[in-house]
């Protein structure tokens, strides 16, 4: 046995042997055209430095599927300025923050990447992002995605991308929507065939964000906001204000308003199937809602608590790395995004209101122009490193509130509290 | 073969070493191309500095060539290759494993201290908001910035603050042309931009009022160090005075009053990641739960899929069954399934309103099979059964065959029953060569992070417990919750704890194999 072992390690290891030559030189051949191995993304090191900006040189951006396209458009513009080369490499979503945290101490990692803003907290944290010059653009952007680039008085990103959820209505249902979110579950709830008054999607392990809209309505933000309207670590949804959240969500459960049993795909899917007269949902899902025939509209999310409802606005920027050996023609790239003709390029490839107040104030799409005013009052989800575990402990409670799992709403509530205040 | 007679005179010559044959030269052209890759790899890491990879490639291209151009080593040229990448691939990774074990290696302590102090002092620059449109200026080698203040041009240098300057030509705010020195065209200031990024020009005398710099090398900014670092005493002051100093048990500079700044950097931490997972209450108290569920999943899981695969396997052994070449590729199907992709697809058939188990099966009825603690693993435990089984199955149909039918015939002599000779024949004969095989499964399914992670994701989450961690959560996907789920990647924490776990998996194999090799000798 043993023996056969050894042989067949040795037989594979000679077949292997065949290809073995290039696993020695991973790391050395930067390649020059984009592909989407790590290799390529190699910043040009030692002697290449000094003999790139003959051309303007190369700088490498990370960006995922949706934004490749629109990030080799930019690199063509920026190139007939400066004479400097992009190179756009696609990444998966997900994997371009966790990648660049690991990568970037290497000096392998890319010169710029484009993501969200809400792994800010985390990039800094692990000091892989450097600070850009941005005091005198502020000005000409939207406050709320400057602040959400914003981190300990430092702005680590040029922002270009806003989003948030809103009510959208189905215009065949109904025609007019009332003032308090009771009165809108009313109203729902007597339309004819409708089965849910609206849709707010949950599933097995909650959604904290999608419900964020109704627990602001409740004065009850996740944190306390400082006269900067920056987040402090405190929890806002601490005490009376956000135990009423709690005990209306679990009505709702019980009334069979909210379920956890509808997902994001069941409650798209229920919507456009005229279930009900209401969705709160964001633009990912207003396009195929429009292609598939619905007449809809987009509106703020009316009250339940009083308040003025706010939702979460998630902004889309690009980082310079803090390890770019090119760091000069970065921080020009990352100037020019902030200029109007590179903020519409984003806007057409993309479909999201852009950051530059110029150029969202020539957005004309009605239902994105509903989704900013909806949108105006929202805050940046927060950034910090422990935002994943709060998710976490938000979404889960209000599921088993919801679902009836917790029945002592404002027990779970505080646990959850204390819990997420464990973290901290 | 070829030649008998040489054979008997001479020591034979191998192929490989005959100048005559075509081994040679086929030998030759192999050895050429790996030292060619050698050289290759060993240049390109003399470009990148990489001295580690460097070492490595000499030393292994040295041993290479004297192993297959010597007379001696001939054991060694069928070891060789597989050597190599067994230490490249399995010993690496695994020293690595170990070596990150001892670190604190994760979110905050990213990289190495010097890049630690730099990013700290490059974010903790407070812009003072005053941005001038900047020439650089290169007077005779030495760099300095030219900014236009109240309609007066200005220039400056590392040494020397900002000071009027004579003989300057200025357009729109912009000094464009000056009398000494050469301004610099934006290739040049790219081509030193790390002389330009890093310099420094104070705006006066006072060094309150701060200084310019520029990132994009066409605009300066007014700014003033909020931290300094002393290098002679590797501390941080800030303006107030308070002292920041470098803590390297921990890898983190830190005031005394316990204010960190950020980043830290990595250090070793000797065994503090070990004794972490029992000193830490939040942790320890759900760890032995956990680790109770995860000898409970395993055995359950060996014990399921083994019960039934021979079972099976004793059926359909039976020549008196009709069709079991069918039967036997049929059940073989889940086995050929990806598991990862069975158990996604057995998520959606759990799901309490949707699934096809309660839809169609159960006639509607909203059994929560992934949302409850006890459902949540009898499904697991179902589930790795439909998966588990067709392996044992083919193995003890294998096993089956293997036993001479003499032996059940004797038994049958001696006048046992089937149920009496299965067990005192059968049964003891099959465990010789199955039992290695259990134990594989067990150590398998110890560590069966996929099926987990696919199907409860771990939950349904104790409700109200301080760490994410569920009651379906055996100790490799708890490792992972804890390690990176609650969004604080700690690198070091979870390859101690993967360690703990390979001690306690080898252990149990350890005992295993004994066991098994006591029951040889009963043979």
């Amino acid at each position: 046995m043993r023996k056969s072992l050894i042989a067949l390690a040795a037989g594979v290891s000679v077949v292997l042997t065949a290809c073995g030559g290039g696993t020695a030189d991973t790391n050395e051949t930067p390649e020059p055209t984009a592909s989407e191995t790590t290799e390529a993304t190699e910043s040009p090191s030692g002697e290449a430095t000094s003999e790139a900006p003959a051309d303007g040189g190369t700088l490498t951006i990370w960006a995922d599927e949706t934004r490749v396209a629109a990030f080799q458009q930019l690199g063509e513009m920026f190139g007939e300025e400066s004479g400097v080369t992009l190179d756009v490499v696609q990444k998966p979503t997900g994997d371009i923050g966790q990648d660049f945290i690991a990568q970037a101490p290497t000096g392998q990692g890319p010169d710029m990447i484009v993501t969200a803003h809400d792994g800010l907290g985390q990039l800094v944290e692990n000091g892989v992002v450097a600070p850009i010059d941005f005091a005198s653009k502020a000005d000409l952007f939207n406050p709320v995605a400057v602040q959400a680039f914003t981190l300990e008085g430092n702005v680590y990103g040029v922002p270009y991308a806003m989003e948030n959820i809103a009510l959208v209505r189905n215009n065949e249902l109904v025609q007019d929507t009332p003032a308090t979110f009771d009165e809108l579950i009313a109203q729902g709830k007597a339309v004819e065939g409708a089965e849910f008054p609206i849709i707010i999607q949950q599933g097995p392990s909650g959604d904290a964000y999608h419900l964020y809209p109704i627990q602001t309505s409740f004065g009850a933000p996740v944190f306390v906001t400082d006269e900067n309207g920056d987040y402090t670590t405190e929890l806002g949804m601490e005490g009376e204000n956000g135990t009423k959240f709690a005990e209306y969500i679990q009505k709702l459960g019980k009334d069979g308003v909210l379920s956890a049993d509808l997902g994001g795909d069941q409650a798209k899917q229920a919507f456009l199937d005229g279930k009900s007269p209401y969705m709160i949902t964001g633009p990912w899902w207003t396009s195929e809602f429009v292609d598939a025939g619905m007449d809809i509209s987009v509106l703020p999310v009316p009250s339940a608590g009083g308040e003025t409802a706010a939702p979460f606005v998630g902004v889309q920027g690009v980082y310079v790395s803090s390890y770019s050996e090119n760091a000069l023609p970065a921080n020009q790239f990352v100037d020019f995004l902030s200029t109007k003709e590179a903020q519409d390029v984003l806007f057409e490839q993309g479909g999201r209101v852009p950051a530059l107040i110029e150029s969202a104030e020539a957005v004309d799409d009605e239902l994105l122009q509903g989704f900013n005013e909806a949108g105006a009052e929202g805050q940046p989800m927060p950034v910090i490193p422990e935002m994943a575990a709060v998710w976490e402990f938000w979404g889960g409670t209000e599921v088993a509130i919801i679902n009836g799992t917790s029945p002592d709403a404002a027990a779970a509530w505080q646990t959850m509290n204390d819990n997420i205040k464990a973290k901290f | 073969m070829n030649d008998i007679k040489s054979q008997a005179t001479t020591p034979q010559l191998s192929h490989a070493r005959d100048l005559s044959r075509p081994g040679f030269y086929v030998k030759l052209a192999l050895m050429a191309l790996v030292n060619a890759f050698g050289v290759y790899g060993i240049l390109a890491s003399y470009a990148q500095e990489q001295w580690a990879i460097l070492g490595v490639l000499v030393v292994t291209l040295i041993a290479a060539d004297y192993i297959y151009f010597s007379k001696r080593a001939i054991p060694a040229k069928y070891l060789f290759p597989g050597l190599v990448f067994l230490i490249v691939y399995q010993l690496f990774v695994m020293g690595m494993t170990a070596y990150v074990a001892f670190t604190n290696y994760g979110d905050g302590h990213n990289d190495s201290k010097p890049a630690a102090v730099r990013q700290i002092s490059l974010t903790s620059e407070v812009q003072g908001g005053e941005s001038f449109p900047l020439t650089v200026i290169d007077r005779g080698g030495e760099l300095g910035f030219a900014v236009v203040v109240d309609g007066e041009a200005r220039f400056g240098t590392e040494e020397e603050a900002l000071a009027p300057l004579d003989g300057a030509t200025v357009e729109n705010d912009r000094v464009v042309a000056v009398e000494d020195g050469e301004i610099l065209g934006m290739p040049q200031i790219v081509e030193r931009q790390e002389e330009v990024l890093g310099l420094r020009v104070p705006v006066s005398d006072e060094p309150e009022d701060g200084s310019l710099r520029t990132r994009n090398g066409t605009t300066a900014t007014t700014s003033l160090p909020a931290l300094k670092y002393d290098e002679a005493t590797d501390t941080f002051t800030n303006a107030e005075g308070k002292l920041f100093r470098a803590n390297s048990d921990q890898g983190v500079f830190v005031a005394d009053d316990g204010e960190e700044l950020s980043p830290g950097w990595r250090v070793v931490v000797g065994f503090d990641n070990f004794t972490q997972m029992f000193t830490d209450s939040r942790i320890s108290s759900l760890f032995a739960s956990s680790l109770g569920w995860t000898f409970a999943f395993a055995i359950l899981s060996v014990f399921t899929t083994f019960a039934l695969g021979l079972f099976l396997a004793v059926i359909f052994n039976d020549p008196r069954v009709k069709g079991r070449v069918i039967y036997r590729a049929l059940f073989i199907l889940p086995y050929a399934f990806p598991g990862f992709l069975a158990a996604l697809v057995w998520r959606g058939m759990l799901n309490r309103q949707f699934g096809f188990v309660n839809q169609v099966l159960l006639d509607g009825n909203a059994i929560n099979w992934l949302g409850d603690g006890n459902l949540a693993k009898l499904s697991i435990i179902m589930v790795n059964l439909w998966l588990g089984f067709p392996y044992m199955f083919l193995v003890c149909t294998g096993a089956l065959q293997s036993i001479p039918g003499e032996l059940t015939e004797a038994g049958m002599i001696d006048g046992a029953g089937p149920i009496k000779r299965f067990f005192n024949v059968t049964l003891p004969i099959l465990m010789v060569s199955v039992a290695p095989l259990l134990i594989a499964s067990f150590a398998f399914n110890f560590n069966n992070f996929s099926l987990i992670y696919m199907l409860t994701g771990g939950g349904p989450n104790y409700p109200g417990a301080p760490i994410l961690v569920g009651e379906t959560d055996i100790l490799i996907s708890m490792v992972y919750a804890i390690s990176f789920e609650g969004g604080n990647r700690q690198y070091g924490l979870a390859s101690a704890l993967s360690i703990i776990i390979f001690v306690v998996v080898g252990f149990i194999s350890w005992l295993g194999f004994r066991q098994t090799r006591k029951l040889e000798e009963i043979m």
